[in-house]
C-alpha cells in the first residue's frame, strides 16, 4: 500500500521544482591574468598561507586563515599600498557549513585596484579587530557584532551599534525571522509598561493589508463621524466636513464671501 | 453708575461678552496649540514645510517648540523604531497636561511598509493617539487640516475634563 500523504494544502505548496537549476556564478579567472594582482598575491604568499585566490569582476579575492587577518591587512596597508578599508562584514553560512565568512574590501588609490580578503570562522569563534589599522573598522566591526553576533577581539568599544543594548538575538542571521522573534515583538511593551501589560495592549497587527470597515476604535471617519467604539454595522450618518462648528467659535467669525468687498482703488 | 438703563446682556451696552469658562479656556487652548518638534523620518520634512512660510502654522497659533515641557501637541512624524520607543514615551510623559498626539503618516499609524523586527507597529502601542493622518507622506495641507480638526475636538470637550490624563491602558 502506498504511504498516505495529506492533500489538504496541496494548492499552497509549490508543485514544481527545477531539478537542474544551478545557482548562477560569477566567472572566476586566474590571478596571473593581472600583473599587479599577481605581484600582490606573491607578496602575501611569501608571509602567510593563502587558501585560494582568483579574480572576479576585475577584483582579486584572497581567501586566508582567520588567524592571519590582522597580519594580511597590515601587510596590504603598509607595503602593498592598499590604503582604504572600504567595507567589512560577515556572511551567514551557518546552515550550509556552520561558519561565518568575514570579508574585508580593500582599495588602493595609487594602484586603482580592489582586493577582497576573505576568511571563515566558526559560530562561537572570535576574530581579531582591525580598528588599530583603519578607523573605519571600528563601527563596521560593531555592526558585524550587532547583526551577526561575531565577537571581535581587541576592539576598543565592543558594543551594539544599531540595535538597543538590551536587545536579544542577531537580526541579520538567516535564522532570525524578519518580523522578529517573541522578544522583538514585545520589546517596546515589555520595556515601557512591563510584561504584565502584554495582554492589555495585545499582539502587533502584522497584516498590513487589514482594513476593518466597521472599526470605529482606530480610524477617524472623516465625513461619517461617530463616537469612538460605536457600532456602525447598520450604517453611519453623514457629517459634512467643515472647519468650524455650526454655531461658530467664540470671538471668531466665519468669513462670508458675499459680505466681502474687493478694493479696486488702492489709494482709498 | 450710569443714570440710564443699560441692557448688559446685549452687545454694545458695555464691552462685555458673556460665555462659559469652558468656552473661554477651550478657545485659548485650541488657538495656541504648541507642538513638539518630532520629525522622525521623511514625514518630518512635510511637518517642517507646514510650519514654514508657505503653509504657515503660526496663523493657527501652532508654534513648534523644542521642549516637551512647553508643548501640548506631539506630531509623531515618521517611523518609530523599537529602540526609540522608550524615548517617545518619556517625552510624552514630560509634556504638560492637557496634551494631544497626532500620528502622522503610515509609519506612525501602523508601522507602514516597515513590517520588520525593528519598527513599532503603530505609535498607539506606546502612547495614546488622538488623530491618525493617512499618507506617505501626508501633504502639509493634511497636517493643517488635522490641526484644525484637533482644534474642533478641543473645543468640544469640557475644559475641566480635558485635564484628566489619557491612559493607554
Amino acid at each position: 500500500m502506498r504511504a498516505y500523504t495529506p492533500k489538504d494544502d496541496v494548492q499552497k505548496k509549490p508543485y514544481y521544482t527545477d531539478r537542474y537549476w544551478v545557482a548562477p556564478q560569477v566567472a572566476k579567472s586566474d590571478v596571473s591574468a593581472d600583473a599587479v594582482f599577481a605581484a600582490d598575491l606573491e607578496a602575501i604568499k611569501a608571509k602567510f598561507e593563502v587558501l585560494d585566490a582568483y579574480i572576479q569582476v576585475k577584483q582579486m579575492v584572497v581567501v586566508i586563515n582567520a588567524a592571519n587577518n590582522f597580519g594580511v591587512i597590515e601587510l596590504m596597508k603598509n607595503e602593498l599600498e592598499y590604503n582604504q578599508l572600504s567595507e567589512l562584514s560577515a556572511i551567514d553560512w551557518l546552515a550550509q557549513e556552520g561558519k561565518f565568512e568575514i570579508f574585508y574590501q580593500m582599495l588602493s588609490m595609487s594602484k586603482r585596484k580592489r582586493i577582497r580578503v576573505k576568511c571563515k570562522i566558526d559560530e562561537k569563534e572570535s576574530i581579531q579587530s582591525l580598528s588599530s589599522l583603519f578607523r573605519s573598522a571600528d563601527w563596521s566591526e560593531r555592526e558585524m557584532y550587532d547583526m551577526f553576533g561575531v565577537v571581535v577581539n581587541n576592539h576598543p568599544f565592543m558594543k551594539r551599534i544599531l540595535m538597543p543594548d538590551d536587545w536579544e538575538g542577531f537580526p541579520l542571521r538567516k535564522t532570525y525571522p524578519l518580523q522578529g522573534d517573541e522578544f522583538a515583538q514585545w520589546y517596546e511593551v515589555d520595556k515601557i509598561f512591563g510584561k504584565e501589560a502584554r495582554e492589555i495592549i495585545g499582539p502587533e497587527n502584522r497584516d498590513s493589508a487589514r482594513v476593518d470597515r466597521y472599526d470605529t476604535e482606530r480610524f477617524s471617519r472623516l465625513g461619517h463621524e461617530v463616537p469612538r467604539g460605536a457600532d456602525i454595522s447598520q450604517g453611519e450618518p453623514d457629517t459634512p466636513l467643515c472647519y468650524q462648528e455650526n454655531e461658530g467659535v467664540f470671538l471668531i467669525q466665519k468669513f462670508d464671501a458675499e459680505k466681502s468687498v474687493v478694493i479696486s482703488d488702492r489709494d482709498r | 453708575m450710569a443714570q440710564h438703563q443699560v441692557n448688559y446682556l446685549k452687545d454694545g451696552g458695555l464691552p462685555v461678552a458673556l460665555t462659559t469658562i469652558d468656552k473661554v479656556v477651550n478657545w485659548g487652548r485650541s488657538n495656541s496649540i504648541w507642538a513638539l518638534t518630532y520629525g522622525l523620518a521623511c514625514c518630518g520634512i512635510e511637518m517642517m514645510a507646514s510650519g514654514a512660510s508657505r503653509y504657515d502654522f503660526d496663523r493657527f497659533g501652532t508654534i513648534f517648540r523644542a521642549s516637551p515641557r512647553q508643548a501640548e501637541l506631539m506630531v509623531v512624524a515618521g517611523t518609530l523604531t523599537k529602540k526609540h520607543a522608550e524615548f517617545i514615551r518619556r517625552l510624552y510623559d514630560q509634556m504638560t497636561e492637557p496634551k494631544w498626539v497626532i500620528s502622522m503618516g503610515s509609519c506612525a499609524n501602523t508601522g507602514g511598509m516597515f513590517n520588520t523586527y525593528a519598527t513599532v507597529q503603530g505609535v498607539d502601542r506606546v502612547i495614546p493617539v488622538d488623530l491618525y493622518l493617512p499618507g506617505c507622506a501626508p501633504r502639509p495641507e493634511t497636517l493643517q487640516y488635522a490641526v484644525l480638526l484637533l482644534q474642533q475636538k478641543i473645543r468640544r470637550e469640557s475644559a475641566s475634563r480635558a485635564q484628566k490624563p489619557k491612559r493607554l491602558m
